[in-house]
């Protein structure tokens, strides 16, 4: 049957299983907009574009669905441009469809055109625009292959508004054919017994566990794995709620702003064992110290990762699942060999239990100003266990991964690599659209939330009940941090010095507001906001110059950290 | 060290841009590049010359076919493999020059394909070092004007690669 460009688009993507996209209409997707209100796929009207990406990244990050999200030409795709670097850098799969002016057009600067496939080339895994509509489909079905499978990340389709108005017969592909993209999955068996091999022979292994452990949904491996061979696990960022932080071989974030012991364990370790990462500069500070005495095994999806910024000794390529379940199967045959690791690594243990009652994680408790680290732990006890956490990027993203003990995965959404301000709201937002009835909180500081704050409107107008909680301390606190430590206190440009009324601002949007300045008055609020319906802004007039501790210093290798300001 | 390294691509809009905007992002360089469609019309092949130590060559070569319209990547380092560059030299040839550049071609036989009472436009073909070779004798003449393909190669032997 004949269908229209723009037609075709939403047939391909209700075939694609997707049932929300997000996004804002415009001049180039009015024809989209039109056709989408004959299809029952709900569409969420953001107030900005890159809100619009930043919360089908939020869908995706919490759901392991591919997150949609619509803009329209020039300047709506350009918005997009932040929220598809977010996304590339911590490859989640999008499919982003931009309108464009007319074909004959491209090319003579006509109204809101922008070469938008030249601007995302080098923040997508991948990008089209569309000529012809009889390649539509095709496009359509490879967009979402590419951005699901193998390492994810975020496709664009850039839709010229004449291709949406041509029509074609319609056939959706059933198989994707494509001679320059085949991910490898299963993971080398070789490999694996060589990996194996140096595991037996390790005396101090420590697995150092990424994002990618989280894109696989290997939890379930990784803990098998760890505990066969009792191995404590160090995560990043955006590692974390991949390992249960309760568990006892959690050592928790390793890096700038990583416990005491996780950087005591990787600086000692004799094996390290990478799942899934890709040895960021804030996980390895000064490269000639890191991990110095280890060998290095890495396994990620991804082989540009290997090797890229550490020397490695054996690399495996393949999907985590596939090459923890054959690395626990491979060890489950060595009865003998794991026996004599489990007794040759007890005294390691017995020495990394040692450095986490030497130092652990903690702060300076206040029973006059409120701490931020206490506003979290609170939250934590206060939340239900599966509760979505997003955050912005600064101070309060670092206090919740040192003191939120996140138990599940998919529950902790961060930009983690391009480090994203005005992430969080958007992203709670596109969490909560995902799952309407999971607790959904983004901790957010009074900087980053002015940077995306529009979203308050999106919240109310499709009853998105998302917690909100800004620990405000009229700083870019991370930055004045930096210029506290590095560069003799001269807070240039890091006090915002005009105090915003964020619970005014709440119900301007039509939200509830509420605010605590004294500790006594934290656990109230966030009980008060846990129980209310609807959206709601928690504001915590928080200690002002708290400092996030233990930090690295930039440049510095893991083992100098500075354990309190 | 240098490398000369092929990469078969589809041959599809906008295929160049990733992969020398792929080169300018991650601070590779590129020395020579050259591309053309093959005999498939649907691959085009590009030659590019580049320098770096293992690390790097190994990150470019998994970086170029991490490139979803990358079919092949082929790095002749180590390996026997012909290479060939065409260059177009346009040299000034005043009356006593003259017979000096014709004697110059002839020993390096290369071709003059113009010829005009102030200068011959001459043909090159071989590897980039004879290239060299002869643009350092012609230098002293004046050189008016070049343009070099940049080197393309081949590995040697009967075994070949047409296709995916």
């Amino acid at each position: 049957m004949k269908k229209t460009g723009s037609q075709i688009l939403l047939e391909c993507l209700q075939l694609e299983g997707v049932d929300t996209v997000f996004g804002y209409p415009g001049g180039t997707v009015i024809n989209i907009y039109d056709d989408l209100m004959n299809y029952p796929i709900q569409h969420i009207l953001t107030r900005h574009e890159q809100a619009a990406v930043h919360a089908a990244d939020g869908y995706a990050r919490a759901s392991g669905k591919v997150g949609v999200a619509i803009a329209t030409s020039g300047p709506g795709a350009t918005n997009t441009v932040t929220g598809l670097a977010t996304a590339y850098m911590d490859s989640i799969p999008l499919v982003v469809v931009t309108g464009q002016v007319p074909t004959p057009l491209i090319g003579n600067d006509a109204f809101q055109e922008a070469d938008i496939i030249g601007i995302t080339r080098p923040i997508t895994k991948h990008n089209y625009l569309v000529k012809d509509v009889r390649d539509l489909a095709r496009i359509v079905k490879q967009a979402f292959y590419i951005a699901r499978t193998g390492r994810p990340g975020p496709v664009v389709i850039d839709l010229p508004k004449d291709v949406q108005v041509a029509s074609t017969d319609f056939a959706y592909p059933e198989k994707v054919e494509m001679r320059g993209y085949k991910p490898t999955y299963s993971g080398n068996v070789r490999q694996v017994e060589k990996a194996v091999k140096m595991i037996l022979a390790a005396r101090r292994p420590v697995i150092y566990v990424g994002g990618g452990a989280t894109l696989a949904d290997a939890t379930d491996e990784l803990i098998d794995f760890s505990e066969a061979v009792q191995a404590p696990v160090a995560t990043t960022l955006m590692g974390m709620a991949s390992f249960p932080k309760k568990h006892p071989m959690s050592l928790g974030m390793l890096g700038m702003h990583g416990t005491y012991y996780a950087n005591m364990a990787v600086t000692n370790t004799d094996l390290l064992i990478a799942v899934g990462a890709r040895f960021d500069d804030r996980v390895t500070g000064k490269i000639a110290s890191f991990a110095p005495h280890a060998r290095i095994i890495h396994i990620d999806i991804d082989p540009t990762s290997i090797k890229k910024n550490v020397r490695v000794d054996l690399p495996i390529v393949g999907e985590l699942k596939d090459v923890l379940a054959k690395m626990v199967q491979k060890l489950s045959e060595q009865g003998e060999g794991v026996k004599k690791l489990l007794e040759a690594s007890e005294d390691w243990r017995r020495e990394i239990e040692q450095w986490k009652k030497e130092h652990p994680m903690s702060y300076q408790g206040s029973e006059s100003v409120i701490k931020p680290q206490f506003v979290i732990e609170k939250l934590r006890e206060l939340s239900s266990d599966d509760a979505i956490v997003t955050t912005e990027v600064g101070q309060h993203q670092m206090w919740t991964a040192q003191f939120f003990d996140f138990s599940q995965p998919r529950t902790f959404l961060t930009s983690g690599g391009l480090g994203t301000m005005g992430f969080g709201l958007p992203a709670a937002l596109g969490a909560q659209a995902a799952f309407p009835d999971r607790q959904v909180i983004d901790v957010s500081g009074d900087g980053s939330f002015q940077m995306n704050s529009q979203e308050l409107a999106t919240l109310v107008q499709y009853r998105l009940p998302v917690k909100i909680a800004i620990l405000n301390n009229n700083f870019l606190g991370m930055v004045r941090q930096w210029q506290q430590l590095f560069f003799d206190k001269r807070y240039s440009q890091t006090c915002m010095e005009l105090p915003i009324d964020f619970v005014k601002l709440a119900e301007a949007y039509g939200a509830t507001g509420l605010a605590a300045a004294r500790p006594d008055e934290v656990e109230g609020v966030i009980r008060k906001a846990f129980e209310t319906p609807g959206p709601v802004l928690m504001e915590f007039k928080v200690a002002r110059e708290e400092n996030v501790m233990p930090m690295v210093p930039a440049g510095a290798g893991l083992n100098e950290m500075v354990l309190a300001s | 060290m240098k490398h000369t390294i092929s990469v078969l691509v589809e041959n599809e809009f906008g295929v160049l841009s990733r992969v020398s905007g792929l080169f300018s992002g991650r601070g590779f360089n590129i020395e020579s590049l050259s591309v053309a469609p093959t005999l498939d019309p649907s691959i085009s092949r590009i030659t590019l010359v580049t320098r770096g130590d293992d690390q790097i060559l190994e990150q470019i070569t998994k970086q170029l076919n991490k490139l979803i319209d990358t079919i092949k990547v082929i790095d002749f380092t180590g390996q026997d493999y012909v290479e060939r560059e065409l260059a177009l030299i346009k040299v000034g040839s005043e009356e006593k020059s003259r017979a000096e550049v014709l004697r110059i071609v002839d020993i390096f036989r290369a071709k003059v394909v113009d010829v005009t009472p102030r200068s011959y436009t001459v043909e090159i073909t071989g590897a980039p070092a004879k290239v060299n070779a002869i643009l350092d004798l012609l230098q002293p003449m004046g050189i008016k004007e070049l343009v070099r393909s940049g080197p393309v190669v081949l590995g040697r032997g009967a075994k070949g690669w047409s296709g995916a």
